[in-house]
């Protein structure tokens, strides 16, 4: 293989898992913190690609002013989620957290078919980072492919920063040791919890509006990603913000090197990745210990 | 002690989590057919202890030895099997089965093998009859078909013990199974475990102190994780470290 | 939640059942005799989903295994039995329903090594990972027909040989046999909840810690149970290519896992019969809401949150709390 490829396939590999750290990142935390397991958080990335695509197309906002409109109205959506349906599933089971996530699904997804329609719709990249960069003499790679792994970094350094530096982070790790500990702390867990939602939710909006220009929009598109971040979770260990890095950039190479070591089965690699993770450690690179 | 066979035994058995060592070295010897109660202060580390002697907790380091066969690392179910088996602190029962059920299943243990697919489990005598027995034996059968969620409190500390007893071990570890009852009830539970021990040798996890010694036969003392006294409740009474760090506490 | 006693009901309460129990089989013996062939179809259709329900319910309901990806087992099945048609040309059910049934049980106990490594909200999301995984192996080889699947022309039948018993093209002998199928199926995992092994899983939903300290080997029962599960649910994916002649990528896709899920919490976890009403609840209410407006799904989305939130029992809990009251006026 020659070093161009190889370069080529770990900035693919950094690009999409980047992607999927904005989106198993939330997720994890969600559970970490929560104890919920939200089926529906696909739907924040599939609107947040809608949000931006509308706010571009349909009101003719500028890219940047229709990215921070859709990354808020996300958010906020997601606050309403969080206090109207999903608070009172912290003590449920996880049967009914799947039965009324997957519920939330079919409503965003239907409400997506209502207001924009079943087509696929394209997504324009912003005129700044159209085109590509020469790396080398012997490689040309799209900028934008690179402004979203860059994007990804930087929300991993941040989310890094606030684990790892801040009261909040501090609790949220606690939170992912022991839940229950936190509670019988005495420590006022709800806004807390709203917080890290509507965090999980700007991730997740941010990755479905980066991915949109790649990806297209249509209704439905978070349903197939979340199943990626799941394997990502697994991997990493759920609850756990490192591990949800490590698991997506895995993720990430093993899918572009696959595609062009194995094509023919490239599209389950990262599944086998997976198996060999639960064989090895069953809670995950990151995760806390069963015994 | 000389003469007992000894049933369980740790050796310099000792559990971490991260930087509290909560279990320090403990060597522990209980012998066959005795009642041996482990008492300290909240915090001691005896649910740990417990909970490392039943397999659920991974001990950090050390030995235990069981019936004469080393038992380290073995899981709760396979300890069940061999002969250790247990009751929890905070009554676990199952709570969406009649009090009958939950000592059926207990006694169900006892068949060679549950992947028996056809025939209802109601069919099988011997358990059935079993489980009617115990519930007889505790003074329960009134509520064989209550759901075991719905009786009280003291009334789930008794069914903890009769599906414990359901399935016979050879070593009962029971964590404080008098927490939260009453005066009548704890009388009445102690006379159940008199009876259980002509067959069972029973280790209790007590904090009341006068179930420990009617009851005992020896006692261990665990302070901060560790072993401070061994010995007849007369020599654990007596002994001065003893008094100043826990008794006294008490007084 | 209803509890799991095993105590008899009511001499009262035993009639009505056993005599709504007749009935509904009665009716459903009948059928081919005066309903239409649409309406033939759709039952079978609704007797296969039945089956995969159940099979489903022995999983969630009785071993509190929260499966998303039970729809891997129906599918491994569907697309054996379909290229064992396309490739093999035997459309001998008495063969391909056994080695199909075999293939998905298999796929189960692989599936279920991995998966039971783990538990509670990981346990989800591996089987969802795995069943996704075959979702995208049957759509990205040519071998399995891709996105469009597997397609038969010739009609399955049973005999022996080159002799032919029964034709499954047609489409009463094809329901007849799905319907003994379901109602064969009923009864065996109606002895099997109250069986010792039965028992146990039940035991496990509960309190699985407590199982383990009885001393059950809780790991080894719920790999036996989830095999169980996925050769249920692999009979149900052969019957549906029996009936359909079809085998897609859309059966192995997640939100089909999804869908069954469904049809338990409308009938009721934990009481087989529940979730096999609930298939019928679902599928009919979808062919009628699908004519009335094409966002039924909206619907469907705000009745599941609404049933899990507000309501666990689903129509059996609302049957027996109904009956209940009929009876609860005993002199005291």
């Amino acid at each position: 293989m020659q070093f161009s490829t190889v370069l080529v396939q770990i900035l693919n590999g950094l690009q999409f898992g980047m992607l999927l750290f904005l989106i198993a990142s939330g997720l994890t935390l969600t559970f970490g913190v929560m104890g919920i397991i939200n089926l529906a958080h696909g739907a924040f990335f599939m609107l947040g690609a809608y949000g931006a695509f509308h706010l571009i197309k349909f009101a003719g906002w500028p890219f940047a002013a229709a990215y921070a409109g859709a990354i808020l109205a996300v958010v906020m959506l997601g606050a309403l989620v969080e206090r109207s349906v999903l608070a009172p599933l912290a003590k449920r089971d996880h049967l009914d957290q799947v039965l009324v996530t997957y519920g939330l699904i079919l409503i965003f997804d239907e409400l997506a078919v209502i207001a924009w329609g079943k087509d696929v719709q394209p997504a324009e990249i912003p005129p700044p980072f159209q085109g590509s960069i020469q790396l080398s003499s012997m490689i040309v790679y799209p900028v934008y492919r690179l402004v979203i792994a860059a994007i990804g970094l930087l929300a991993a350094l941040a989310l890094y920063l606030l684990v790892a530096k801040t009261r909040l982070g501090m609790i949220v790790r606690a939170g992912s040791i022991d839940r229950d500990m936190v509670r019988a702390l005495g420590i006022n867990v709800r806004p807390i919890f709203s917080l890290v939602f509507g965090l999980g939710a700007a991730f997740a909006a941010l990755a479905g509006i980066a991915a949109a220009p790649i990806l297209s929009v249509s209704p439905g598109m978070g349903d197939r990603i979340i199943i990626v971040a799941f394997v990502v979770i697994v991997i990493g260990g759920i609850g756990s913000v490192k591990g949800a890095f490590v698991g997506a950039l895995l993720v990430g190479l093993v899918d572009g090197f696959g595609k062009i070591l194995f094509p023919t089965v490239s599209s389950i690699l990262m599944y086998g990745l997976m198996a060999a993770v639960l064989v090895w450690r069953p809670q995950g690179i990151f995760g806390k210990p069963l015994r | 002690m000389s003469g007992a066979r000894e049933l369980l035994r740790s050796e310099r058995l000792c559990k971490n989590f991260g930087s509290l060592m909560a279990v320090r070295n403990v060597s522990l010897a209980i012998n066959e057919s005795e009642i041996h109660a482990i008492i300290g202060p909240n915090g001691a580390g005896k649910t740990t202890l417990l909970n490392v002697l039943s397999g659920e907790l991974l001990p950090t380091s050390g030995l235990l030895i069981f019936a004469d066969r080393e038992v380290t690392g073995w899981t709760p179910d396979r300890l069940a099997r061999a002969g250790l088996g247990r009751s929890f602190q905070h009554s676990s029962i199952f709570e969406d089965l009649t009090t009958f059920e939950n000592v059926r299943l207990a006694a169900q243990v006892r068949l060679p093998s549950s992947m028996r697919f056809i025939l209802s489990a109601r069919r099988y005598q011997e358990i059935t009859q079993r489980a009617e027995k115990i519930l007889a034996d505790l003074a329960l059968s009134h509520l064989t078909a209550t759901l075991a969620g719905e009786i009280s409190h003291g009334e789930q500390r008794l069914l903890e013990v009769a599906m414990l007893s359901a399935i016979a071990p050879k070593l009962m570890l029971l964590d404080e199974p008098t927490s939260g009852m009453g005066k009548a009830e704890t009388r009445e539970l102690i006379e159940v475990l008199r009876r259980l021990a002509h067959e069972h040798t029973l280790v209790l996890v007590e904090h009341d102190m006068d179930v420990v010694f009617t009851l005992a036969d020896r006692v261990t003392v665990l302070v901060n994780g560790a072993i401070m006294a061994t010995g007849t409740p007369e020599e654990v009474r007596r002994n001065p470290g003893v008094r100043s760090a826990y008794l006294g506490e008490r007084a | 939640m209803t509890p799991l006693a095993l105590a008899s009901p009511p001499l009262g309460l035993t009639v009505i059942r056993a005599a709504a129990a007749t009935l509904v089989v009665a009716a459903l013996v009948a059928l081919p005799a005066f309903g239409s062939p649409f309406l033939v179809t759709q039952f079978s259709r609704v007797l296969i989903y039945a089956i995969f329900a159940m099979s489903l319910d022995l999983l969630v309901g009785y071993c509190g295994l929260v499966s998303l990806g039970h729809a891997a087992f129906f599918g491994i099945a569907a697309y054996v039995t379909a290229l064992l048609s396309d490739k093999a040309e035997i459309n001998n059910i008495l063969i391909t329903l056994p080695v199909s049934v075999a293939a998905a049980a298999l796929g189960a106990l692989v599936i279920g090594t991995l998966a039971l490594r783990t538990s509670g909200v990981y346990f989800i999301m591996v089987t969802l990972a795995f069943a996704q995984m075959l979702y995208f192996v049957a759509q990205e080889n040519a071998f399995f027909g891709g996105s469009d699947g597997i397609l038969l022309l010739a009609p399955f039948r049973l005999g022996i040989g080159d002799s032919t018993w029964l034709s499954l093209g047609d489409r009463a002998t094809r329901y007849c046999l799905i319907l003994s199928m379901a109602l064969l199926v009923l009864c065996f995992l109606s002895f099997l909840v109250r069986s010792p092994f039965g028992c146990v899983i039940r035991g496990i939903r509960s309190n699985e810690r407590r199982m383990r300290a009885l001393g059950y080997a809780v790991g080894r029962y719920k790999l036996i149970c989830f095999v169980i599960a996925g050769a249920h649910a692999g009979l149900a994916g052969h019957l549906y290519v029996v009936l359909t002649s079809l085998a897609d990528p859309s059966i192995l896709d997640w939100l089909h896992s999804a869908q069954v899920l469904l049809m338990l919490i409308i009938g009721g976890i934990g009481t087989l019969i529940g979730p096999a009403l609930g298939a019928f609840v679902l599928i009919v209410l979808t062919d009628q809401a699908s004519e009335l407006t094409e966002h039924w799904k909206l619907v469907v989305g705000v009745v599941v949150i609404a049933l899990t939130l507000f309501s666990r029992g689903g129509i059996v809990g609302l049957a027996r709390s109904g009956t209940a009251s009929l009876f609860a006026r005993k002199p005291s």
